[in-house]
């Protein structure tokens, strides 16, 4: 039996954006208020598993090819990154810094390196869960 | 401050990261390893002798105040053992190129070889009991890939055993950290060492004392909590074997030894007792075990359960001989089984079997297997002038002088058996008929694996020899567990 599908594949093309700009906004909220990488990471992953689930895994595949190992890796190596940068500049292992710039259109804000880390962050909850739901899915 | 002492434990992790890419290209994969690996014990090697120069080192994560921040302390226990880790990590490593095989190459092998040693190294240095939970899950993760790679019926089986065990310790683990936090107000473990002796220990700290001996013993395979060790080290392949045997149980066994000579050190009489009435009865567990079995792996097995007794008998004395005589037993145990894993790798390699009954007269066709064989089995009995031998001299003192005479006669007594089961080995599949040979060996192979392997028996001959000239170190080591004030005190006064 053909299943029809319209309405739920036309619906998560336009909710996946809606849940990935949320998770781009826990993720920027979470400096100071609850959220930050790792729920971000989570949300995020949700909104591509709601495309798996209206489309099928290939088809995402195709639309987003991502290795999403490398991007494990990647973001490890970027919090580790931001964790060692404080190493060439003589303080301990893990220090943080921060100022406020005064940025075109934005005006003036606060830039932390504990944002690169919590994208390390992101990356690696993302592609820990799209790994873990890729091989469950592969596997029937 | 000093970030130095990061070194050993974030170069492993950075070469893991690295080695997540391109998997398939096999060259590329082994030469990053050994890269990472030796330029890790280059700068362990720098921190040892830092360590000996300039007393233990100290860094607080992001410039936090001492008690506050998460601090990581290289004192001299610490980095020898992380030093040692990384040796026979090369060694092991070298060995599997020509055994581990192909496919695990391809899936992440040597991500996960570099993963355990982060963990390891992490937890040998940290200085923050809730970290050392933290870096425990970190070699546990690797460990758990390490086991399940390659998809065998046997490692399926075993794994799940292996990872419930786990599971249920590591929960353990911080539900009684959570008991600590909650008496002593602190995780970090200098601190929690001043804060016990200001309250002297009172009852709830004992029981919270012996809930970690429970949870640090789970990992270290003590009596009666070793159950699971022997069916689960069985399943992986030699190397991973290797790894294991060499490495995890000694992290128990280091927590153990770090925790009793650091928090509980003011109810002796209690948890020291308790300490030594279980490693004797892991010792004489193990003996029955390693009489028992005819499987060269199950032996070998089981010998690490004794060795994790004879250790822990001698951090129960909490005298300076007796810890003395345990750090020295403990990096000799790690040399010498890592040898003894892959000298039986190369005989089950050889014969195609690992039942010691079908074994017999490789003396004549791999004469010299056998002789480093026996090297290795003297050594780890602890024959003079290998390597066994100061550290189990220096054990049996500490008994002595802490007036366990009969304990410690037993302790002497096990090394006979130790004798007996590595010496049935020899016997068995060195001397008589010849037994079974696999018809599959090819020369090339062998060669690839018996030289890894005799270099890292050479080794184990220059630590016994060779003591003299380690002794200020383990002199070093021995100081700090003995007396926990040089640690508390550079840990407050250091950390900024």
């Amino acid at each position: 039996m053909k299943t029809n599908d319209v309405i739920i594949q036309f619906t998560a093309k336009i909710v996946f954006f809606m849940i990935f700009f949320y998770a781009v906004h826990i993720f920027f909220a979470g400096h100071y208020t609850p959220g930050g990488g790792f729920v971000g990471g989570l949300v995020t992953a949700s909104a591509i598993v709601l495309l798996i689930v209206a489309f099928d895994l290939k088809t995402v595949q195709t639309i987003l090819p991502i290795n999403y190992i490398y991007m494990v890796a990647i973001g490890l190596i970027l919090a580790l990154g931001t964790a060692a940068i404080s190493m060439f500049t003589g303080k301990p292992f893990f220090t943080h810094f921060f100022d406020y710039f005064n940025l075109p259109i934005l005006g003036k804000t606060s830039l932390h390196t504990a944002a690169l880390f919590d994208l390390g962050v992101y990356l690696v909850v993302v592609g820990v869960t799209m790994t873990i739901i890729q091989t469950i899915g592969e596997d029937e | 401050m000093n970030n130095f002492l990061l070194f050993p434990i974030i170069i492993p992790f950075f070469f893991a990261m690295i080695l997540m890419f391109g998997r398939n290209n096999i060259a590329y994969q082994r030469i990053t390893t050994l890269f990472g690996l030796v330029l890790s014990i280059i700068c362990a090697a720098g921190l040892v002798s830092k360590v000996y120069e300039d007393g233990p080192q100290i860094v607080t994560f992001g410039n936090w105040p001492v008690p506050f921040g998460i601090t990581m302390v290289s004192d001299m226990v610490s980095a020898l053992l992380v030093l040692t880790t990384l040796i026979l990590a090369l060694f092991i490593v070298w060995y599997g190129f020509a055994s581990i095989g192909k496919e695990r190459e391809k899936f992440f092998y040597y991500s996960g070889i570099m993963f355990i040693l982060t963990g390891v190294n992490g937890a040998f240095t940290t200085g923050d009991i809730f970290n050392l939970f933290v870096f425990f899950e970190v070699l546990l993760m690797s460990s758990y890939l390490l086991i399940v790679l390659g998809g065998e019926k046997a490692q399926l089986r075993e794994s799940i055993k292996y990872i419930l065990v786990n599971v249920i310790s590591s929960a353990l683990f911080v539900i009684t950290v959570a008991y600590l936090y909650s008496v002593v107000g602190t995780l970090n473990m200098a601190d929690i060492s001043l804060k016990i002796a200001e309250i002297d220990q009172p009852g709830i700290l004992t029981v919270i004392a012996v809930l970690f001996l429970l949870v640090f013993g789970m990992k270290a395979a003590i009596f009666p909590i070793y159950f699971w060790l022997p069916s689960a080290y069985s399943a992986p392949p030699i190397p991973v074997l290797a790894l294991f045997g060499a490495l995890l149980t000694k992290v128990g066994v280091y927590s153990i030894t770090r925790t009793y000579t650091l928090f509980f050190t003011h109810d002796l009489s209690f948890t020291h007792e308790l300490l030594l009435i279980l490693s004797i009865l892991t010792i004489v567990a193990g003996c029955i075990g390693a009489l028992a079995h005819f499987d060269v792996k199950q032996i070998i097995i089981y010998n690490i359960v004794i060795a994790v007794g004879v250790i822990l008998f001698g951090v129960a004395q909490m005298n300076e001989a007796g810890l003395e005589g345990a750090v020295l037993y403990l990096i000799h145990d790690m040399i010498i089984k890592a040898a003894l894993f892959m000298l039986i790798g190369i005989v089950i390699y050889v014969t195609g079997t690992t039942n010691l009954r079908k074994m017999g007269g490789l003396m004549k066709t791999y004469p010299a297997l056998g002789w480093f064989y026996l090297i290795a089995a003297f050594g780890l009995v602890g024959v003079p002038p290998l390597s066994g031998f100061i550290g189990k001299l220096l054990i049996v003192r500490g008994g002595f002088e802490a007036a366990n005479t009969w304990t410690t006669i037993l302790v002497l007594a096990s090394s006979i058996i130790v004798l007996l089961s590595a010496m049935r080995i020899f016997i068995y599949a060195f001397w008589g008929e010849q037994g079974q040979l696999s018809s599959k060996v090819q020369k090339n192979k062998y060669n690839r694996l018996f030289i890894p392997t005799a270099l890292l028996v050479v080794l184990s001959i220059f630590y016994g020899i060779g003591t003299e000239w380690l002794m200020p170190f383990m002199g070093d080591a021995a100081k700090v567990l003995v007396d926990p004030s040089i640690y508390t005190n550079a840990v407050m006064k250091g950390g900024n």
